[in-house]
């Protein structure tokens, strides 16, 4: 009776505050004014809100008589989420993941410190079921994991509590297992990727026009040696450091990429030691999909002992680590991502099963430039970023590239879970990535790139 | 001479106990818990300004909050308590077994293999004897490498059960990249989720009975084992001294090599019950260092099983509070680390203040 209580005069508390932040806004006043009918409802039935709210959106909707706006299947004010973080904010991966969410609940009125609940340091194992299945009985409406490795406890727990949505980040199952409260999201983190190579191409455009490199920096045919810090051998991997590649190769065709696995999400000292053995090949360039500042450290302390090296990051700005080397690094912004699907969840139609965006969107970007870029680099990356937004250029045009040779004309993607691809990714000349499914289903091995360490 | 020897008397003097009544030294150790929570309280406010009950009150909430928690929290001391239960005819006997961690791996991959090669052939109960069975004859197996390299070479067995940690976490790794779905995640992923064939089931209606029960009959066991029994008795003698059993009769190597038989087949059967009963699957991180903190376990219980499920339950308590403090008030990690910190270092050295005392000057001759 005390947390019924408790919990009426926080709404109570919740509504006033969102009252007062509202009095300019038309948008947040319908809200409001919606809030107030579906407050005194609860009221009326007790506990069973949650459970209700948490059911199929039509019925209620229409149940709701007093509610003729569109935007009123779903009480902002009581929508409870969970995020279940791999890491904590320390992580750029997490961090991305923890402001993205933040930044998207303020926007749409959602109370973070009330209505959001954050989970740190869960490892991809059955403490992610345990938390997401603790988070649905703290009342949830939502639970988010923001790891690859979570989808399939997620799923466990989805198929338990099957009133309450759970979206696993980078998952690739949702659209296989059929439950409708399963989810996966992600964003077309691809083009940001290219986007960075751009920029790490016009640097090796303007080394090796200054003759800045050396002949250590080229491989036996004349490329320059760009390297890669990979954190495993699959698809998502695959697609981003394939994406960097044909990046930089559209801006300086001659390049070869070394990529180098460290085999876990987040080392520090594994990330440093990868960049250093690639540095040591002669890579000029250090990219990454790695979620510490690792690589980035290395290529400082490389550049400090004299040599010419530069890194691309990964979610943060590495300038704080890399405050010389660092060019930009690859984003997702997943504020966009969240806010839409959330927004979808309130509006009553529900969240897609399968959902990714990119440029068009605003959902992937690269961070501010670093005093190391090249000339001409901001009005490149501008008009790159100008043609992925309205669909003329496409990063996995397969007249780009070449697989053993020749340029392919089929790709396979694997849309059935059993990691084998079946089904066929090129359409009109162009790999068809994150359409099909929202996870990353790039795997092919294209000329140009070596793997290093995937025995 | 007495007026120099006056000059030199320090203001206190450590003096050896030369024995503790039993109520006394839990009154200490109360004491030393109470003490900790106060300075960890005095280290909350300073640092974050919050008040230190209510963090005191989100940790018991994040341990035992709700029945599911609670049983996640009895769940995973189980899981330490078996590993300490293990670990303790090996420290008794002064062998020092760090190799619980590797026992562990090795007793998790032959249940996943076991689990992934015939779970659809043959029927939950049996897969269970015969997954159990092969973990406990597999973690023998790998305790008594080490025990005979001991028993006949005097190798340095601390050193030895160490490095034997990273063979088994090599071979999970290896089994990982041989069994792992989706090919390159480096993850094998919940083994047999649609069919849960070779899970513990749920009995009394909660899927971890069987976790609490397994480990409370070994608790029993063990207690009875080392007090009451012949061998108890010899792993007693060999770890007071060595000469003394020799001239007892004891044969030693025998007793060395059995000892760490018995270590590694319960390791490596906490390990049984980490994969079949709670995570169903397996990767490097299966053992998640409990392999070490059971030591802290075995110790601060002095091998007596009984407290050692206190002990397992103060940590695994302690670790979910932390979780859930650093949830609920946004705390780092390392804050509620702190905190932990405090509390076993305040219970460690209670053992000081129970087999010590402190003589302040001039006590001591009106005392006598």
């Amino acid at each position: 009776m005390k947390k019924l209580f408790a919990l009426i005069l926080s709404l109570a508390m919740v509504l006033s505050l969102t009252a007062c932040g509202g009095s300019g806004d038309t948008d947040t006043t319908g809200d409001t004014a919606t809030d107030d009918t579906t407050t005194s409802d609860e009221a009326s039935t007790d506990e069973t809100g949650d459970a209700d709210a948490a059911d199929e959106t039509g019925d209620e909707a229409e149940a709701d008589e007093t509610s003729t706006d569109e935007t009123a299947s779903y009480d902002v004010s009581e929508l409870k989420i969970g995020l279940i973080c791999v890491e904590d904010e320390q992580s750029g991966y997490d961090a991305a993941h923890i402001n993205g969410l933040t930044e998207a609940c303020q926007e749409l009125g959602i109370d973070v410190d009330t209505q959001v609940t954050f989970v740190y340091n869960i490892g991809e194992d059955e403490e992610c079921y345990d938390t997401a299945v603790d988070l649905a009985e703290a009342g949830c409406d939502i639970i988010i994991s923001d790891s690859y490795g979570h989808q399939s406890y997620m799923l466990q727990a989805a198929q338990e509590y099957s009133n309450i949505i759970f979206i696993a980040d980078t998952g690739d199952m949702a659209n296989q297992v059929g439950l409708d409260n399963y989810k996966n999201l992600f964003t077309y983190v691809y083009q940001s990727r290219y986007v960075s190579g751009v920029v790490a191409g016009m640097k090796i455009a303007e080394l090796v026009e200054n003759g800045e490199l050396t002949e250590d920096n080229y491989d036996a045919d004349g490329n320059v040696l760009v390297g890669y810090v990979g954190a495993y051998p699959y698809a998502e991997v695959v697609s981003g450091y394939t994406a960097f590649y044909l990046g930089i190769k559209s801006v300086y065709p001659d390049v070869s990429m070394q990529v180098q696995y460290t085999n876990s999400w987040y080392d520090w000292t594994g990330e440093y030691e990868a960049a250093n053995t690639l540095m040591a090949n002669g890579c000029v360039i250090i990219g990454q999909h790695a979620d510490s500042t690792g690589a980035p450290s290395a290529v400082q302390a490389a550049y400090e002992s004299g040599s010419t090296v530069y890194c691309v990051g990964y979610n943060i700005d590495m300038l704080t680590s890399a405050p010389d080397t660092a060019l930009t690094s690859a984003q997702n912004n997943w504020s966009v991502i969240y806010c839409e699907t959330l927004e979808s969840y309130l509006s009553g139609a529900g969240i897609p099963t399968d959902f990714a965006a990119g440029y068009a969107d605003g959902a992937v970007q690269i961070s501010a430039l670093g005093p190391a870029y090249a000339d001409g680099t901001e009005e490149e990356v501008a008009e790159v970023e100008a043609a992925l937004t309205d669909g003329s250029l496409q990063v996995f045009d397969v007249s780009t590239f070449t697989i053993d040779g020749v340029n392919p004309t089929s790709i396979l993607i694997d849309m059935d879970l059993d990691y084998v691809g079946e089904t066929e990714g090129v359409v009109d000349g162009v790999f068809q990535e994150s359409v099909l499914r929202s996870a990353p289903g790039f795997e092919a091995r294209i000329d140009g790139i070596t793997e290093l360490n995937n025995g | 001479m007495s007026r120099e020897k006056h000059a030199h008397e320090p203001w206190v003097r450590i003096v050896k106990r030369d024995g503790i009544a039993r109520p006394k030294a839990y009154g200490i150790r109360i004491l030393a818990v109470l003490l900790s929570l106060v300075v960890s309280g005095v280290f909350i406010y300073a640092i974050t300004g919050l008040n230190p009950i209510d963090i005191y009150e989100a940790m018991w909430e994040g341990a035992f909050g709700t029945s599911r928690r609670s049983w996640v929290t009895v769940r995973d001391a189980m899981m330490l308590l078996c590993i300490g239960i293990g670990l303790a005819p090996a420290f008794k006997m002064k062998f020092w077994n760090v190799g619980a961690e590797g026992q562990i791996l090795i007793g998790g991959i032959m249940t996943a293999g076991i689990m992934r090669a015939v779970g659809d052939s043959i029927p939950t109960p049996a897969l269970l004897v015969i997954m159990a069975v092969v973990s406990l004859a597999a973690g023998a197996a790998w305790g008594v490498v080490p025990a005979v390299f001991k028993a006949y070479w005097n190798t340095n067995e601390t050193l030895f059960t160490l490095m034997m940690n990273y063979v088994a976490i090599q071979l999970t790794s290896y089994c990982v990249s041989l069994w792992e779905n989706p090919i390159g995640s480096n993850t094998v992923g919940i083994i047999n989720q649609t069919t849960q064939a070779g899970w513990f089931p749920a009995i009394f209606g909660q899927s971890y009975s069987l976790n609490v029960i397994l480990v409370l009959i070994l608790t029993v066991g063990m207690y009875l084992y080392l007090k009451y029994s012949k061998q108890g008795y010899e792993i007693t003698v060999v770890g007071d001294s060595e000469n003394t059993a020799r001239y007892a009769g004891i044969s030693v190597k025998k007793v060395t090599i059995r000892t760490m038989a018995i270590s590694g087949a319960i390791c490596a059967f906490a390990g049984f019950i980490a994969v079949a009963g709670s995570s169903h699957t397996i990767s490097t991180t299966t053992a998640g260092g409990r392999g070490f903190t059971a030591i802290i376990v075995a110790w601060l219980a002095q091998f007596n099983s009984f407290v050692m499920v206190l002990i397992s339950f103060l940590l695994v308590f302690l670790e979910k509070g932390a979780t859930q403090i650093a949830s609920q008030f946004n705390l780092n990690d390392y804050a509620s680390e702190v905190i932990t910190g405090i509390i076993l270092f305040f219970i460690l050295g209670s053992e000081f203040f129970i087999n010590y005392r402190l003589v302040f000057r001039g006590k001591e001759r009106e005392g006598k």
